[in-house]
């Protein structure tokens, strides 16, 4: 372990007291906080030259950045725990047997979310929940089934304090998937995400009907093109965390993201973008996440130790990393000014093609570079859509058009979409504010749905343009606690602070209504 | 064939089931005092009125026709509050071939397209055509009538069209005429034909107590259209008169309360109907 300076053990000495008192913190998040701020005095990783301009840089020029991950990764940053096996088998550790009926599943699952690790301290993956749970929904009446759930739903919300939490159902509709369906309606909770899994033809569309009700009611549940994901996992994924595509039984070692648009700035052209800066940048940052899984696997011991692993939970055979990147319209339109080009990101073609053609680039350079025990996916990272986090100020999420440059026409606008879905299987989406008309016609959102999955699109989310909960950039927040966050008072969820900084910073209020 | 084009809207969520292109077609034969898009009544004369009080130059006459420059307008609609002929100098002449290759970049979004106006049936030829073309591209067809074409003598336009929304004013036929300027008689002939048909989507009636007894219009239609239920499930939309759009002079009706629509919406339930919308 290298030595640090005294000084900055000091500045860290100083930022544990101030977390200690800082009123609008909870205990939990107080602690979660403290838990970062020593971990940052580590210091153990082999970093690739080079790395520390680019990443302890300002925010406006900032190219690397490895989204508060810390020093010394003690766990993978994503976990995607096989719940039909803990179902089927029990668990030694928490000295559970197999649930036998509707009340036993429940609190097995409940008893599971409190131990499953991820970057958050909380479970970014809680399972396919209509599927884990249907063989026992007969067990007890609809009503009481009804309530069972509600308060099942309702204890996540309480205990899993972070929105990056994800539960899946679909694609093929069960009764408890229409249940869920129909007590999340009613809840209009931030935890967890939901994405029902949709493939035209397989999942019905009273179902997929159901869910845009519950969609324009609670922001929830997202849609993801099963058959694309499909193509590119097996059957074998969850979408996990905000919307990433990761396998059961394994999850992501880690996650940093290129800020395309710091480096287009510190480009001199287009040419010196596609031939040095990036190929340089998109170097360090893949040696970067190299470093941080063999710290993972060869030192941390987590993969020897922890109970998800000695029961097969999770295997590190199957877990991969994500290779993210935010910014490209910025970037491109960087790009353009430099170069005196007309035309910007999402609204010209040749703006677009440019777009296109970094995204091969970096397509082509993550498929070259041999990545450290991703062995599940070839040996070589997920590229992943980052959608950015509350500090990013004037950084665009992933390929997205950015907030108040949405093109006029809806149709304009998913076709932006459909020529950056497909680059990403470890996760991307667009999210649209859905004007209330939709109400006495929710087909109308079923047609876009079929029709943008038709089209190669991965990932959408709505939410009723006048909702309390909305969709931030992935996760969801409630506005009114918000409210209560701008007025000093605490909050229960961590991700309500991290929903206050982009409202405030990205401008999350103006999307355009469709 | 060619047609007036007032607008094209490429997603609407209110204009039939699922998500629908919507082509809106210049000129109207009827002239209800609460038309809420009162410029797309009349064809553009070219007496270029409205080319002198364009605050931003989007509009100038060219061989003495009427210029519209899409890039220099503001969207401020003085042109269509000037125009003394209720129509609109962004109207275009467009083939029905130039309106499906605008509709066909929204495919797959879209499940059909549903052709308005004015009133669309003064094309009949272009929506053969049109409608031709969107069946060939799996799309569904429907139309937004006010009911004074005779359905009935074009076998080969129902044909292609897969359902028809109708407006119906009022009943009585003297109270009809107050409204429009003109008898239902057709109008009434076509609720029935098209009913029995199974073309009938959808029915729409306007309220505006003071012109018309929407009580009675709403029974004695839904007493006309219960035999036909069984045979194809028929909306009743029951619209609310809002001054937005309308001429100044017809601005001043009463707003319906939502008590009083509801009380249409128990009428339409004793007859039958299930599939009700409110607006």
């Amino acid at each position: 372990m290298r030595d640090i300076s005294m000084d900055r053990v000091n500045m860290t000495r100083n930022n544990i007291l101030e977390t200690i008192k800082n009123p609008s913190l909870t205990h939990e998040q107080k602690v979660a906080a403290m838990a970062g701020l020593a971990d940052s005095l580590l210091e153990v990783l082999e970093l690739p030259e080079g790395l520390d301009e680019l990443l302890n840089a300002p925010v406006d020029t900032k190219c690397i950045c490895d989204l508060n991950e810390g020093h010394a990764p003690l766990r993978p940053r994503y976990i995607v725990p096989d719940y039909e096996k803990f179902m089927k088998e029990g668990s030694k550790f928490l000295q559970l047997d197999p649930p036998k009926d509707l009340y036993e599943a429940l609190n097995s699952l409940l008893i599971f979310y409190k131990h499953v690790p991820s970057v958050t301290n909380f479970p970014v993956y809680t399972g396919a929940l209509d599927t884990l749970l249907e063989p026992f929904i007969n067990d007890v009446d609809v009503e009481q089934a009804k309530k069972m759930l509600k308060l099942f739903m309702i204890h996540m919300d309480r205990t899993i304090l972070d929105s990056f939490s994800h539960a899946n159902i679909g694609p093929k509709e069960t009764k408890t998937g229409r249940l869920l369906l129909e007590v999340e309606a009613q809840l209009v909770h931030a935890v967890p995400n939901i994405t029902l899994k949709y493939e035209e033809g397989v999942t019905s569309d009273e179902f997929a009907l159901a869910a845009i009700n519950t969609t324009l009611h609670s922001a929830k549940p997202s849609f993801a093109n099963h058959l694309m994901f499909k193509s590119e996992f097996s059957e074998n994924y969850a979408i996990a965390s905000c919307y990433n595509g990761l396998y059961i039984g394994g999850g992501s070692y880690t996650l940093s993201r290129m800020i395309l648009g710091n480096i287009a700035k510190r480009s001199k052209n287009i040419k010196d973008f596609k031939e040095m800066q990036l190929p340089y940048v998109m170097d360090i940052m893949a040696r970067y996440m190299d470093a941080r899984i063999k710290f993972e696997v060869e030192e941390s011991g987590f993969f020897e130790s922890n109970f998800l692993v000695k029961e097969g939970l999770i295997s590190r055979e199957r877990f991969t990393a994500m290779f993210g990147l935010v910014g490209l319209a910025d970037c491109v339109n960087i790009l353009f000014e430099k170069e005196e080009i007309s035309g910007r990101f999402g609204h010209s073609e040749e703006a677009d093609t440019l777009g296109i053609e970094i995204m091969e680039q970096i397509k082509a350079f993550n498929e070259n570079h041999e990545s450290p025990y991703c062995e599940i996916t070839g040996g070589h990272y997920l590229l992943h859509a980052q959608v950015g986090i509350s500090d990013d100020v004037n950084i665009t999420p992933g390929t997205r058009i950015p907030i108040g440059e949405e093109p006029e026409e809806f149709i304009d606008h998913l076709l932006v979409c459909n020529k950056f879905h497909k680059y990403f299987p470890s996760g991307t989406g667009d999210i649209f504010p859905i004007d209330t008309t939709v109400n006495k016609n929710p087909d109308y959102l079923l047609d876009i749905i079929k029709g943008a999955f038709r089209k190669d699109l991965r990932y959408l989310s709505f939410y009723a343009k006048d909702s309390d909960l909305i969709r931030i950039t992935g996760y969801l927040v409630k506005r009114s606690e918000i409210d209560k966050l701008n007025a000093g008072e605490n909050v229960l969820l961590d991700t309500t602070a991290l929903g206050k900084g982009s409202v405030e910073n990205c401008h999350i209020l103006e999307r355009k209504v469709r | 064939m060619k047609a007036v084009v007032n607008k094209i809207i490429t997603f609407s969520t209110v204009d039939g089931p699922g998500n629908r292109t919507v082509i809106f077609l210049q000129g109207c034969n009827l002239d209800c005092k609460y038309c809420h898009n009162p410029e797309t009544i009349g064809l553009c004369v070219h007496c270029g009125n409205c080319v002198k009080k364009c605050p931003n130059g989007a509009l100038s006459i060219k061989n003495n026709k009427v210029n519209y420059d899409i890039n220099r307008c503001l969207q401020c609609d003085t042109c269509i509050h000037v125009c003394q002929n209720g129509s609109s100098p962004k109207t275009q002449m467009m083939s029905s071939q130039e309106v499906f290759d605008q509709i066909r970049k929204q495919i797959p979004f879209i499940r059909g397209i549903t052709v308005s106006g004015g009133e669309c049936t003064l094309y009949p030829d272009f929506l053969k055509e049109l409608f031709t073309l969107c069946k060939e591209a799996g799309l569904t067809t429907l139309i937004d009538s006010n009911g004074t074409y005779d359905f009935k003598k074009d076998v080969e336009l129902l044909n292609v069209t897969d359902g028809i929304m109708l407006d119906i004013k009022a009943f009585d036929s003297k109270q009809h005429e107050k409204v429009t300027g003109s008898n239902n008689n057709i109008i009434l002939e076509n609720v029935a034909f098209l009913a029995k048909s199974g073309k009938l989507y959808e029915v729409r009636t306007v309220v505006v107590t003071e012109l018309f007894d929407a009580v009675e219009t709403v029974r004695q239609v839904a007493k006309m259209l219960k035999p036909y239920l069984a045979k194809r499930d028929i909306r009743y939309k029951i619209i609310a008169y809002r001054p937005t759009g309308v001429r100044e002079q017809y601005s001043h009706y009463e707003i319906p309360k939502e008590e009083y629509l509801e009380s249409l919406a128990v009428i339409l339930r004793e007859e039958s109907f299930e599939n009700i919308i409110l607006l």
